[in-house]
C-alpha cells in the first residue's frame, strides 16, 4: 500500500469533518482511505497538462434571480425540525 | 383484468375510462404493500390515510376533467432523498430519522401537478452512498426475485418497488448509476436524464454535479411519460436546464433503423460476467436485426472513471452533508460536552460507516496540500472522459453496453470490501461524470433466474433516442414480468 | 509602558473589509435584507440550510460588488465563479460559506487617500461576493447561545487591500474613502456601528528598512474608528514588545475586546483554518460582458472630488459648506433636488448647514437618516421667501420637518402659524402691549432704542409669534 495514513492525518481528518471515530473505526479508517487513495492515484497516469479542470458539464452561465423579495414571515416552518428551540431561536451549547 | 398488472400510463387510462377508480387502484396498492413488506422492506414510510385520501381528491379532479394526464390517479413512490412536504424524509440515515419537510421537491411537485398520488417513501442506501440499500439505517431492501439477493442502490427500495408491484411506478436518485443499477437488478426500466433536466430542488444532495432525479417504471411508454411530466425548467436550481424538446411519449416509435450503435470495446473485458455479456449482445442483435447499424470501438479511459467519480462525489459530499449538525433539524447527541463535542457526537452517531467513510475520502481530498493533486486532478480527468463521449457521439446515436459486471449479489457480500462494490459501478459510472443519459433496460436472466439490464446511452439532452432504441427493443423482447 | 529599544519599528497594515450590500433581498433566496425584525423571522429553507435546497444569485450583488470595482479602478473578472468554504459554526447553517476564492470578480485596483502626510495610494488585492452568517445571541442564564439566522445569506463583499498602510490616521482615511464611495454608489450605508461595514485589520511590524515583512497577525470585532485606531496601536505595540524580548510574533487571528482594550487570540485545536475551497457545484459562473462593465461604468455616479469642483463653479456658497454638503451623497442629494425646485442655492446651504446639522447632533444621527424631502424643505423657504411665516415659527416648523417629513404648507395651515397681516388686528394687540408696559414706553420715550425690543417680544408672544416682526416694528413707533 503506498498511501500509508497516519494517526495524525486521521484525527486530523476527524477535526474537518467532525467525527470521532472509535480505535476499531480509526484502524478500518486508515486502511479505507489508504486502498482508495492507492486507487485515486491511478490518476496520476494520465498526463492533463493543459485541460482545463471542468466543473460543470454544460456551458451554462448567468443564471440570476431579481432583487424582489418574494418570501414572507417562514418563522414557524424554519424552527419546526429544531432540536432545541427557544425564543423562535435554535438553542446550541455555549459558544463563547 | 388485475390492476396490478397495469403499466402507469394504462392505469390512468383505464381510470378515465372509468374501469377502476384512483382509490380502488391505491387500495390495492396498499394491500399488496401489506403482504410483501415483511419480507421486501421496500418502504421507509407509507403513509396510508393520507395516500388514500390523496387518490379521493385526484379522482374527484379527474371526474371532473380538471386533470386528464397520462398520470392521473396513479400511485407513486418516492425515493426518500427527495423532499416530501409534511411526510418523513429520512435519506435512510439515523441522522434524519426525524425529520419532516416544509416544502416538496420540484419533481414531486410536477408529479403531484399530474396527478400521480404518493404511496410513501422508498429505501435506499444512507444519502445514497452505496449500491446495495444495505446501508439504509432502516434495515436493507431485498431483492422480488430472490431474497436472498440485494436488489441494488442506491435507488434499491424504488425498484423493488416497481418490481414487486408495491407501487406503478417510482423516483429514484442517480449519481454514480443509482437508479440504473437497481433497475437491472430488479428486472424493471430505469432511466437517469440528462444533468440539468430534472430540478433538484428538494433532493438532498449526495454529490451535486452528478445528482439527477429520474424513473422507474414497468416498462418504456411509463418512463416516456414520466420524464415528461418531470423534465420542466425551475428557476430554484440554477443548474436547472430549459429543454426545449420534452415530448417525450412522441419518442415511442419501433424503429431503430439506420440509427448508428456502438458498442466499447473496453466494456466487455475482463469482471464482466459471461452471462450478462451474452445477454447484452444478444439485445444488440436485436436492435441489429430491427436495422441498426451496429460496431464496436474502443471508448478509452473507462478505467478512470470510478477514482474520478469517488474523488468529486465523495469531495461533494463532504460539503454537503456539514449540515447535518444537530442544530436545525435531525438527530442531536442526547448527551455532549460543548459545541464541538456536539457536531462529533451527533455525527458520529448519526452517520452510518459508509457515509463516514465517504466524508473522511472527500474532507481529505480537498484539504490543505492535496487539493490539486486530487480533486482538481479528477475534474481534468472528467473533462478528459466527457471529451471522450463527446468523440464517440460524433459517430454514434448510442453508446450500447451492460449496466453491471453481474447480476444482484448476496446480501451480505458486498459490504466486506467498499473498494470491490465500487467497481461494480464501472459501466454506469461515466455516465454521470459526461452528464448523459442512460437507460436500464431489462435483456434477459441468468442461470439463477436473476434479472440482466441492458443499457442505452445517448448524449446530451437526446433522451428521446434512448427511449426510441429502448421502446423497439422492448417490443422486440416482449413482456418480462416477474413470475408469482 | 514597554520597555523598547532604540531600534525604530514600522507599522504594515493591509486591511479586510466587509461591507453589506443594499439589496432588498439576501444573495440566495428571495428573503428580505431589512435589519431588525424578530428572530428567524427573514428565512427560508434555503438562508437555513434545510436539506434539498438550491441557491440562485441575485443579481443586483453582482451589479453592486461591479459597480465598488470600477470605482476603486480594479481589474474586473469576467469569468467569475462561486466557491464554497467549509468550517463548522452556528450561525454558518449550511456549515459552508458561499464565497470566491479562484475567481473573485475584482482584482489589483486602487484607491487614493490623503492624511496629514500627504497623498498616497492604498492598493486593493481583490474583491469578493459571499454571504453574511447569522447572530448568535449568548443566554448566560440557560448557559447556551441562540441563533437567529435573520442575517443569513445577506449579500456582503470583502474588499482586500494590499498591505500599503503604515498607520492608524492612513487606514481610518482608507476607510473613510471606501466609505464615502460605496455610499455615493449607493452599495451599501456602510455603518460600522451596525456591522453593515466591518473591517478586520492584518497587521505586522518591522524594523524600518527591513526588505521583508514580519509575521502578521489578524484582529476582528472592530466596531468603530475608535477601537480600530485603539487595536492597532495596542497590537503594534504587543508585537513589538515580543520582538524586543526575543520572542516571535505567532500568525493568528485576535479577537479585539472593547471594553477590556486588548485582545486575546481566538485559536482552538478544533478550529483547524482549513477551509477546504471547491467551486460550488449549484451554482454557475458568472460572465461579464463588455457592454455590461461598460453599461455600468457609464452609470457610475459623480463621486465627492468631481461634486465638490462642480458646486465651486455652479453655486455661490462657501468652500466649507461644499465640504460639509458633499460629505454624504444623501446631503448633497438633499441639496441638489431642493436648489432644482426652489432656485435658491445659498438659503438650501443655510438649512442644512445650520438648522440640519445642529439637530443631527443633537439626536446623534447620521446625515444618511434625513428624512425630510426636498419639496418639503423648497416649500419651507417658500413660506419664510413670501413672508407667511417668519423666522421663527420657520424654525419651529422645520424641527417638526425633521422629525415626520410633514408638508410644512399644510401644517402651517392647520396649526393656524401663519403671519398675521391685518393690519387692525395687530394694532389692536399693540396698543394693548403699551398700554400695559408704561414703564418701557417711557424708557423709549426717553431715548433708551432698547426698549422696543422688549415691546416686540411682548407683542409677539401676544401674536403666538404669528405676527410679522417687521410690521410690527412699524406700527410699534408709529403708534410710540
Amino acid at each position: 500500500m503506498a498511501n500509508v495514513i497516519s494517526d495524525e492525518t486521521i484525527e486530523y481528518v476527524g477535526i474537518l469533518a467532525k467525527l470521532a471515530l472509535s480505535d476499531e473505526e480509526r484502524e478500518q479508517a486508515k486502511k479505507d482511505m489508504g486502498k482508495m487513495l492507492d486507487y485515486i492515484d491511478k490518476l496520476g497516469e494520465l498526463d492533463t497538462t493543459g485541460i482545463e479542470p471542468m466543473s460543470h458539464v454544460f456551458p451554462v452561465q448567468n443564471v440570476f434571480r431579481e432583487d424582489v423579495v418574494t418570501n414572507g414571515d417562514l418563522c414557524e416552518q424554519t424552527l419546526r425540525n429544531a432540536p432545541g428551540e427557544k425564543d423562535n431561536m435554535f438553542i446550541v451549547p455555549m459558544t463563547v | 383484468m388485475d390492476i396490478l398488472s397495469y403499466g402507469a400510463v394504462e392505469l390512468s387510462a383505464a381510470i378515465k375510462e372509468g374501469k377502476v377508480t384512483a382509490m380502488q387502484a391505491m387500495e390495492t396498492v396498499l394491500a399488496k404493500i401489506e403482504e410483501k413488506e415483511s419480507e421486501i422492506n421496500a418502504y421507509i414510510t407509507v403513509d396510508k390515510e393520507s395516500a388514500l385520501a390523496a387518490a379521493k381528491a385526484a379522482q374527484q379532479k379527474i371526474d371532473a376533467g380538471v386533470l386528464t394526464g397520462a398520470l392521473a390517479g396513479v400511485p407513486v413512490a418516492i425515493k426518500d432523498n427527495l423532499c416530501t412536504e409534511g411526510m418523513l424524509t429520512t435519506c435512510a440515515s439515523k441522522i434524519l430519522g426525524n425529520f419532516v419537510p416544509t416544502f416538496s421537491a420540484e419533481a414531486v411537485v410536477n408529479l403531484e401537478k399530474a396527478g400521480a398520488v404518493v404511496i410513501g417513501k422508498t429505501n435506499m442506501d444512507e444519502f445514497a452512498m452505496g449500491s446495495t440499500t444495505e446501508t439504509s439505517a432502516f434495515g436493507e431492501t431485498k431483492n422480488p426475485w430472490n431474497l436472498e439477493h440485494v436488489p441494488g442502490g442506491s435507488s434499491g427500495g424504488s425498484a423493488a418497488a416497481v418490481a414487486s408491484n408495491e407501487c406503478f411506478f417510482a423516483l429514484g436518485s442517480d449519481t454514480g448509476g443509482s437508479i440504473r443499477q437497481p433497475a437491472s437488478f430488479c428486472g424493471v426500466v430505469g432511466l437517469k436524464p440528462t444533468y440539468g433536466t430534472v430540478s433538484r430542488y428538494g433532493l438532498i444532495a449526495y454529490g451535486s454535479s452528478l445528482d439527477q432525479i429520474g424513473p422507474l417504471t414497468k416498462n418504456v411508454p411509463d418512463c416516456a411519460a414520466v420524464l415528461e411530466v418531470l423534465a420542466t425548467h425551475d428557476t430554484k436550481d440554477s443548474t436547472s436546464v430549459k429543454c426545449s424538446d420534452t415530448d417525450f411519449t412522441s419518442a415511442l416509435v419501433e424503429d431503430v433503423a439506420g440509427m448508428k450503435i456502438g458498442i466499447p470495446r473496453d466494456y466487455f473485458g475482463t469482471g464482466l460476467d459471461t452471462e450478462v455479456k451474452e445477454a447484452v449482445l444478444a439485445a444488440a442483435k436485436v436492435l441489429e436485426e430491427k436495422g441498426a447499424m451496429v460496431e464496436e470501438f474502443d471508448l478509452s479511459l473507462v478505467e478512470y472513471a470510478i477514482p474520478t467519480y469517488y474523488t468529486i462525489a465523495a469531495a461533494e459530499a463532504s460539503s454537503n452533508l456539514e449540515r447535518f449538525d444537530g442544530v436545525k433539524y435531525g438527530y442531536r447527541s442526547p448527551e455532549f460536552d460543548g459545541l464541538h463535542n456536539m457536531y462529533k457526537k451527533t455525527r458520529s452517531e448519526g452517520f452510518g460507516a459508509e457515509v463516514k467513510r465517504r466524508i473522511m475520502l472527500g474532507s481529505f481530498v480537498l484539504s490543505s496540500g492535496y487539493y490539486d493533486a486530487y480533486y482538481l486532478k479528477a475534474l481534468k480527468v472528467k473533462a478528459m472522459i466527457k471529451k471522450a463521449f463527446d468523440d464517440a457521439f460524433a459517430k454514434y446515436d448510442i453508446i450500447l453496453g451492460p449496466v453491471a459486471p453481474t447480476t444482484a449479489p448476496k446480501l451480505g457480500e458486498s459490504l466486506s470490501d467498499p473498494l470491490k462494490m465500487y467497481l461494480g459501478d464501472i459501466y454506469t459510472i461515466s455516465v454521470n461524470l459526461a452528464g448523459l443519459p442512460g437507460i436500464s433496460v431489462p435483456c434477459g436472466k441468468d442461470s439463477k433466474g436473476l434479472p440482466i439490464g441492458l443499457q442505452l446511452i445517448a448524449d446530451s439532452f437526446q433522451e428521446k433516442k434512448l427511449i426510441q432504441a429502448a421502446y423497439t427493443y422492448e417490443r422486440q423482447r416482449g413482456a418480462f414480468r416477474m413470475e408469482y | 509602558m514597554s520597555l523598547q529599544s532604540t531600534k525604530q519599528y514600522e507599522t504594515v497594515i493591509g486591511l479586510e473589509v466587509h461591507v453589506e450590500l443594499a439589496t432588498k433581498t439576501k444573495i440566495f433566496c428571495g428573503c428580505s435584507t431589512a435589519f431588525g425584525g424578530a428572530p428567524n423571522t427573514h428565512t427560508c429553507p434555503v438562508c437555513t440550510g434545510m436539506p434539498g435546497t438550491l441557491p440562485v444569485l441575485n443579481k443586483q450583488v453582482v451589479n453592486y460588488a461591479l459597480a465598488v470595482g470600477l470605482a476603486t479602478n480594479c481589474e474586473i473578472t469576467q469569468y467569475c465563479k462561486f466557491d464554497r468554504k467549509n468550517y463548522f459554526y452556528p450561525d454558518n447553517p449550511q456549515n459552508y460559506q458561499i464565497s470566491q476564492l479562484y475567481l473573485p470578480i475584482c482584482r489589483n485596483g486602487h484607491v487614493e487617500i490623503e492624511t496629514s502626510e500627504g497623498k498616497r495610494t492604498v492598493g486593493i488585492h481583490e474583491i469578493h461576493m459571499e454571504e453574511d452568517a447569522g447572530k448568535l445571541i449568548h443566554d448566560e442564564w440557560e448557559d447556551c447561545s441562540l441563533v437567529d439566522y435573520n442575517r443569513s445569506g445577506v449579500p456582503l463583499i470583502e474588499i482586500v487591500s494590499e498591505p500599503d498602510m503604515r498607520s492608524a490616521e492612513e487606514v481610518i482615511a482608507y476607510l473613510e474613502k471606501l466609505r464615502m464611495t460605496i455610499q455615493y454608489l449607493g452599495a451599501s450605508d456602510c455603518k460600522l456601528n451596525e456591522g453593515s461595514m466591518r473591517a478586520d485589520v492584518n497587521l505586522s511590524v518591522r524594523e524600518v528598512g527591513a526588505a521583508e515583512f514580519g509575521t502578521r497577525t489578524e484582529m476582528k470585532n472592530l466596531n468603530s474608528f475608535k477601537s480600530i485606531t485603539h487595536a492597532i496601536e495596542n497590537e503594534r505595540e504587543r508585537q513589538i514588545d515580543l520582538l524586543e524580548s526575543g520572542q516571535q510574533v505567532i500568525q493568528e487571528t485576535r479577537r479585539w475586546d472593547d471594553n477590556k482594550e486588548y485582545s486575546y487570540a481566538m485559536r482552538s485545536k478544533e478550529d483547524a483554518q482549513d477551509y477546504r475551497y471547491f467551486p460550488d457545484p449549484d451554482l454557475v459562473p458568472v460572465y461579464i460582458s463588455d457592454e455590461w462593465i461598460s453599461g455600468t461604468k457609464n452609470s457610475l455616479p459623480e463621486f465627492r472630488e468631481e461634486k465638490m469642483a462642480r458646486y465651486k463653479k455652479e453655486f455661490d456658497i462657501p468652500e466649507y459648506d461644499i465640504g460639509i454638503i458633499t460629505d454624504t451623497k444623501h446631503m448633497a442629494d438633499l441639496f441638489e433636488e431642493t436648489v432644482a425646485i426652489c432656485h435658491e442655492p445659498k438659503k438650501v446651504s443655510n438649512w442644512l448647514m445650520g438648522e440640519t446639522l445642529r439637530l443631527l447632533k443633537e439626536k446623534s444621527m447620521d446625515a444618511e437618516d434625513i428624512r425630510f424631502s426636498p419639496a418639503n424643505l423648497a416649500k419651507l423657504i417658500a413660506l419664510v421667501d413670501s413672508k407667511a411665516i417668519n423666522s421663527s415659527v420657520a424654525k419651529e416648523v422645520f424641527e417638526v420637518m425633521f422629525e415626520k417629513d410633514i408638508d410644512p404648507q399644510q401644517y402651517v395651515e392647520e396649526k393656524g402659524l401663519k403671519t398675521v397681516n391685518d393690519e387692525g388686528a395687530l394694532r389692536k394687540t399693540i396698543t394693548d402691549v403699551i398700554n400695559a408696559n408704561p414703564q418701557s414706553v417711557e424708557d423709549y420715550r426717553n431715548g433708551k432704542e432698547k426698549a422696543i425690543g422688549f415691546l416686540v417680544g411682548q407683542t409677539m408672544k401676544a401674536m403666538k409669534g404669528k405676527a410679522d416682526p417687521g410690521m410690527v416694528n412699524r406700527i410699534l413707533k408709529e403708534l410710540l
